[in-house]
């Protein structure tokens, strides 16, 4: 007994997995040493500031710098003309299309970036906007995406005109720029022709926008003596960066380091490169002083990227007990004026076709259509593996429209179709392989921990009392990970990520990472895992991300890849460099590399007591003492190309009650059960699962960016775009399962995201179950006083007996 | 968002303040800062001076004299909320005040500044109506009183002059057998009303002598619904009564539609938020 | 417009410093000062991110000129920790992992801080009203209302 104690002191002492282990990140936050972009500061620093149109749609009559340049404190004016000699007007996307950086000849939506002015600081650079002339010829405007196909419609993208592929397939109209089909047709009409039932729904998730609480920025440098540039960046995705770099300006990879340093929140908004980093790029190397752009909330919501924005029918054909023999799911997705969503380059609507979810669907249809509009670009996952959240919510509602028109309860369709615990490895219809899952035991222990039934009884009282009470139920299974480089690339890069581990004489740790943290303390976990895997304290592990000159080449942290990806790079790494200490462990052991096993922290000779060498006594003899022929040194690099996607998956439960008169709604309570294999620090999950939950309820109570029918946006600052403050937010209950995925290293699957891919359709089913005894299927978000109102006076609700 | 450049006045005393206001052209008061400044960040108002008041004691403090409670102009709104005065004598103000914005914004934001500003979805206007609250006014001529109602002429058009400056308001003690109310519809926290309605009203043995229903952001400026207050005037309130006075109060909305609601919704909400009102009113006027 | 000069306490220490009339405050501590804690969010006084304490009250210095901080006392979150370490604040955010990316986190330590010393036994309500100026995108809120009890808790016992 007394060596399981000391076993468990030992394991304690690592601090790895498995532990609430307190956030290395956190001493510098709380005391505001944090040192994000806008705190950075270089001799000679200028900044950046962009002339942006008011019109949607219009010509560039001209441009007339002279005022501008007049005032004192400015050194530069730069419009369109001025980066064509560099071909630096347009930019490419990740998506295959090009992106005006400054307007040429043409705007096509409000607040495009028409000229950028550099001047001494950021008073003078927005006053030097102001006088800055453009005169506009505005054009008709394209808003609305179900005519951007019209023959009538008026043409956004001239650029365009003479190319019938854009990158992501062939396109039959000026406005179009992908049509996406998989599935397999026959059998998804064979299903729909036989059925006993079918149901179709149209639905439409609005544009949204992730809105992190700092905004996009840049600090670039260029050094004309050496001809190298430094960019400090707001980016997830910093390796990426520099490729994109590279790849427009033409310097080498050698000569360009781009540093994300602390990031104030992404999801997933930073993953894509803007136009006012380009500007900024331009006027240092131009100037040959450090120039910093900073937009501000405005911008922000204006011009850098929002997602979804998806309109939706979905239909399922099922026979009279329920079962899902089909499904068929149509899209028209508006991209807006640039296709520059952020998806792996060959997916065009991203995941989208994890559509089948969590049941066990034999056919399915899926078709997107994306099309250009006079709006800003965007479609990047908000908090969300790619276009995750929009099939999730499809799906989920189409399971309660079905349960409705059958009769059957909510909770027992989605038994009745969900996939068994020995179907797993699945495939799905749709060609998916989910790894693991057990969601009938999830399903069971939320509705037992809420008491289900209890509710349903509640909810008849209040119905006969004509109150209004609703409970959404949400079992959704998430893909993230990208992802096996066989499928999924940006811009010809494969999809893996990587970890570079050194070993140091006395035990300590460097270790560096290809992705980057924006608040999910890699610091912390990362450390968890490679003590665990080497028996070194976490403490004496010291991670690093974000710099591209030392860090080794990744594709970044968005679509929660870091842990299913980034971690697995780690634990191969440590694995590696295990190996290595058990040659080393054998020889100081004198005995054979199999006589030795690993036990927490050290290696042991197998059945003798006591001949044993600790992790840091390896780490010594490492570079003093090792095996004939083997190379000094303890580190190990390790590139990780996933063999398949993890597949997350949950059970929400939303209580909402709703005032009639008003159309507010109060959400009683929220339980959230995920299911994110191995748990590698319970704290941060819980954590992470608080925040995508809370920004899951922003989106689905009361987010939107609006435009008129003008073209013009509406709500571009936090008066109107709904961020939940103490006061609205629920108060979040959660819960785990764990089935750990049978390909990652730790089983680990990922969970950052889940919570908003969950909970948005759960909000929304608890809206809607409040209403369903009225016949109402579905309404679309946002579920704002507002809008729910509008249905209760629809219904008469509303009405004071 | 950076405001355009100004000249920035440091007012020592009101007199200095009227002053500074009528000699220098196109100058603005800057009281709280919290309408004005980010206005002027957006660069939708770029005045060419700004009068601080901020630095006049004179222009603080909460004081009763009998049935009179006086209030300056630059008491803030967390000072509104903390007085023991108002708690005591004028609770009305106290719950209106903590719906105004958020904790910080409130210390900077001053009953003044809401009540002259002229935004027609600040809460103070619609308030002062309710409470047939006096504003005090010290102009190049001396100072002179007027009452809440009928000093809103229209959005950021009040009966304010441009070289005048709002020193204090005046409320009335709510005295038992009157009761109160204040209901404000928001989308969260920090947002102006959808729609708001304050209501005071005074019982004679369940009979309603007085009444008066403002009306928050779903007019031109803040609002009285007269029709509806004619209607309960001299009645025993029942809930029929009250409905019928919601339709009243509908008619009197003129809303302009924006995110929060379109013009059916606001005149519906304002409704809501006049019943719920006259309700909390009846309550605390029969406790 | 011509700089003019103001003086003020920050963090206990006097600063001078010129500035154009129309600078806000939250520039002048960042650049100017260079104490970068206080963040720039929203900039319509809305987010809270630039919280800082003036004259024992919470502002919010993206809507506040630095002609107005002449003559007051300004604390920023680097005025917390004092010599004998980290303030209760700082410590019980991390300990109940009230914070991620850390970029409202000073805004909200400045905030609780204050809000404490108004009220220091607060309700979870009164915590959420109290602390409603301030807006986190990451942390969904609940772990940072534990950090204000738990914060609570240790300023009550010392």
């Amino acid at each position: 007994m007394a060596a399981r104690a000391e076993d468990i002191n030992r394991e304690d002492a690592l601090q790895g997995i498995g532990c609430s282990r307190k956030r290395k990140e956190d001493p510098r936050f709380v005391q505001g040493k944090g040192n994000y972009v806008d705190d950075i500061k270089l001799p000679g620093m200028l900044f950046a500031d962009l002339v942006r149109s008011p019109y949607p749609h219009a010509r560039v009559k001209s441009i007339n710098k002279e005022k501008a340049l007049a005032l004192p404190g400015v050194h530069a004016v730069l419009t369109a003309e001025d980066l064509k000699p560099l071909n630096l007007h347009w930019m490419p996307t990740l998506a295959g299309d090009v992106q005006a950086v400054l307007a040429d000849e043409k705007v096509h939506m409000q607040y495009q970036e028409v000229a950028v002015v550099i001047a001494d600081d950021r008073y003078i650079a927005a006053d030097a906007v102001d006088l800055v002339e453009v005169e506009y010829e505005p054009l008709p405007v394209l808003v609305d995406a179900h005519k951007a196909l019209d023959p009538d419609a008026p043409i956004l993208r001239e650029d365009l005109q003479d190319k019938d592929n854009v990158g992501q397939g062939p396109r039959r109209h000026p406005n179009h720029i992908f049509t996406w089909e998989v599935g397999d047709k026959e059998a998804t009409t064979r299903a729909f022709d036989t059925a006993e039932v079918t149901v179709k729904e149209e639905m439409y998730y609005p544009r949204v926008h992730p809105s992190p609480l700092e905004t996009c920025g840049c600090v670039a440098s260029f050094d004309k003596v050496n001809e190298h540039l430094t960019v400090y960046i707001t980016s997830q995705a910093p390796h990426v960066v520099r490729t994109v770099v590279t790849l427009i300006s033409g310097i080498p990879e050698s000569k360009v380091r781009i540093v994300s340093p602390d990031i104030g929140g992404g999801f997933g908004n930073k993953v894509g490169v803007y136009p006012g980093y380009v500007t900024a790029i331009v006027a240092s190397i131009v100037l040959g002083r450090p120039v910093k752009w900073v937009e501000d909330r405005m911008e922000h919501l204006s011009t850098t990227a929002w997602a979804r924005d998806y309109w939706m029918t979905g239909e399922l054909a099922a026979d009279k007990d329920g079962r899902v023999k089909g499904l068929r799911v149509n899209v028209l997705a508006d991209h807006g004026a640039f296709n520059s969503h952020a998806q792996p380059t060959k997916w065009p609507a991203g995941f989208f076709s994890i559509v089948t979810s969590s049941y066990d669907i034999p056919a399915a249809q899926v078709k997107v259509d994306g099309v250009y509009t006079n709006k800003s670009p965007g479609g990047v996952a908000y908090r969300c593996s790619f276009r995750v959240t929009e099939a999730i919510y499809l799906i989920e509602r189409m399971m309660d429209v079905l349960a409705q028109k059958l009769g059957i309860d909510k909770a027992e369709i989605r038994r009745r179709n969900f996939v068994k615990p020995e179907q797993f490895p699945y495939k799905t219809a749709l060609d998916w392989e989910l790894d693991s899952g057990d969601y009938h035991t999830a399903l069971d222990k939320v509705l037992a921990a809420v008491d289900y039934q209890g509710l349903r009884k509640e909810q008849e009282e209040k119905r006969a009392k004509g109150e209004l009470m609703g409970i959404g139920l949400v079992t959704f299974t998430e893909i993230v990970g990208a992802g096996p480089s066989k499928s999924c690339d940006i811009l010809g890069v494969g999809m893996f990520d990587s970890a570079e581990i050194r070993v140091h004489p006395t035990g300590s740790v460097m270790a560096r990472m290809g992705t980057i943290t924006q608040g999910q303390g890699h610091q912390t976990t990362y450390a968890q895992i490679i003590a665990s895997e080497l028996g070194l304290s976490s403490d004496q592990i010291q991670i690093e991300e974000g710099d591209t000159d030392t860090a080794p080449y990744g594709l970044g942290t968005y679509g929660s890849r870091s842990t299913p990806v980034g971690g697995a790079a780690t634990a191969v790494a440590a694995r590696k460099i295990r190996a290595k200490a058990q040659k080393i462990a054998a020889h100081l052991l004198e005995v054979d590399e199999n006589d030795v096993e690993w036990d927490i922290d050290r290696f042991k000779v197998k059945g003798v007591p006591g001949q044993e060498k600790t992790m840091k006594e390896i780490a010594w003899a490492a570079y003093n003492n090792v095996p004939e022929g083997m190379e000094m040194g303890l580190e190990a690099v390790d590139y990780y190309d996933p063999p398949n996607f993890t597949y997350p998956f949950g059970t929400y439960l939303c209580v909402v009650d709703i005032d009639k008169y008003t159309g507010q709604t109060h959400v009683r309570r929220f339980y959230a059960l995920d299911d994110c294999g191995t748990r590698i620090n319970p704290m941060i999950i819980d954590g992470q699962i608080h925040g995508g939950l809370n920004e899951g309820f922003a989106v689905a109570m009361g987010q939107e960016l609006p435009y008129d029918a003008e073209g013009n946006l509406l709500g571009n600052t936090f008066m109107d775009y709904f961020i939940p403050t103490f006061v609205e937010t629920p108060h979040w209950e959660t819960d785990y399962t764990v089935t750990p995925s049978p390909h990652h290293p730790l089983g680990a699957k990922g969970v950052a995201e889940s919570p908003h891919v969950g909970s948005i359709p759960c909000f929304t089913a608890a809206i809607v179950d409040a209403f369903a005894h009225l016949g109402v299927t579905h309404m679309d978000m946002p579920h704002s006083a507002y809008r729910v109102w509008q249905k209760l006076h629809e219904l008469g609700l509303d009405k004071h007996s | 968002m950076i405001p355009s450049g100004f000249e920035y006045h440091a007012a020592s005393s009101v007199q200095d303040a009227i002053r500074l206001l009528t000699e220098n052209e196109d100058a603005k008061i800057l009281a709280g800062g919290h309408s004005l400044l980010p206005m002027m960040k957006l660069r939708f108002a770029e005045p060419a001076h700004l009068v601080d008041i901020n630095g006049l004691r004179e222009l603080k403090g909460i004081d009763r004299d009998g049935d009179v409670i006086q209030i300056g102009a630059m008491t803030t709104e967390n000072e509104l909320i903390a007085s023991e005065i108002l708690q005591q004598h004028c609770p009305l103000l106290v719950d209106a005040a903590k719906l105004v914005a958020d904790p910080q914004v409130r210390n900077r934001g001053t009953v003044g500044g809401d009540v002259a500003h002229g935004d027609p979805g600040n809460d103070h206007p619609a308030v002062m109506l309710a409470l047939d609250a006096e504003f005090v006014i010290q102009g190049p001529e001396g100072e002179r009183t007027t009452p809440a109602n009928g000093f809103y002429l229209g959005t950021y058009w009040t009966g304010l002059g441009e070289d005048e400056l709002l020193t204090a308001i005046r409320v009335p003690v709510i005295k038992t057998g009157t009761g109160y109310g204040y209901n404000k519809l928001k989308r969260k926290t920090g947002d102006y009303a959808t729609a708001g309605s304050p209501v005071v009203l005074t019982l004679d043995s369940d009979v309603c002598r007085e009444i008066r229903i403002g009306l928050t952001n779903v007019a031109p400026m803040a609002i009285r619904a007269e029709a509806a207050e004619d209607l309960l005037r001299g009645q025993v309130v029942t809930e029929a009564l009250i409905e019928q006075a919601a339709e009243q109060v509908m008619a009197a909305c003129d809303p302009a539609e924006d995110l929060r609601g379109d013009v059916e919704y606001k005149t519906h909400m304002a409704a809501e938020m006049a019943r719920r009102s006259i309700r909390d009113a009846l309550a605390r006027a029969r406790s | 417009m011509a700089k003019q000069h103001i003086s003020f306490s920050l963090n206990g220490q006097q600063v001078d410093a010129l500035v154009e009339p129309r600078e806000l405050l939250v520039h002048t501590i960042r650049e100017t000062l260079s104490l970068t804690g206080t963040h720039i969010g929203c900039e319509t006084s809305h987010c809270g991110v630039c919280t800082v304490d003036l004259d024992g009250v919470s502002v919010k210095a993206c809507t506040v000129l630095a002609m107005q901080a002449n003559g007051s006392e300004v604390m920023t979150v680097e005025g917390l920790a004092d010599a004998d370490g980290l303030h209760a604040v700082q410590q019980a955010f991390i300990e109940e992992h009230g914070l991620q990316c850390g970029f409202c986190t000073p805004g909200m330590l400045v905030r609780a801080y204050r809000f404490l010393r108004d009220n220091p036994n607060p309700t979870d309500e009164e915590i959420r009203w109290g602390m409603s100026g301030n807006l986190c995108r990451c942390t969904g809120y609940q772990n940072i209302i534990k950090a204000v009890h738990s914060a609570a808790q240790k300023l009550q016992q010392a």
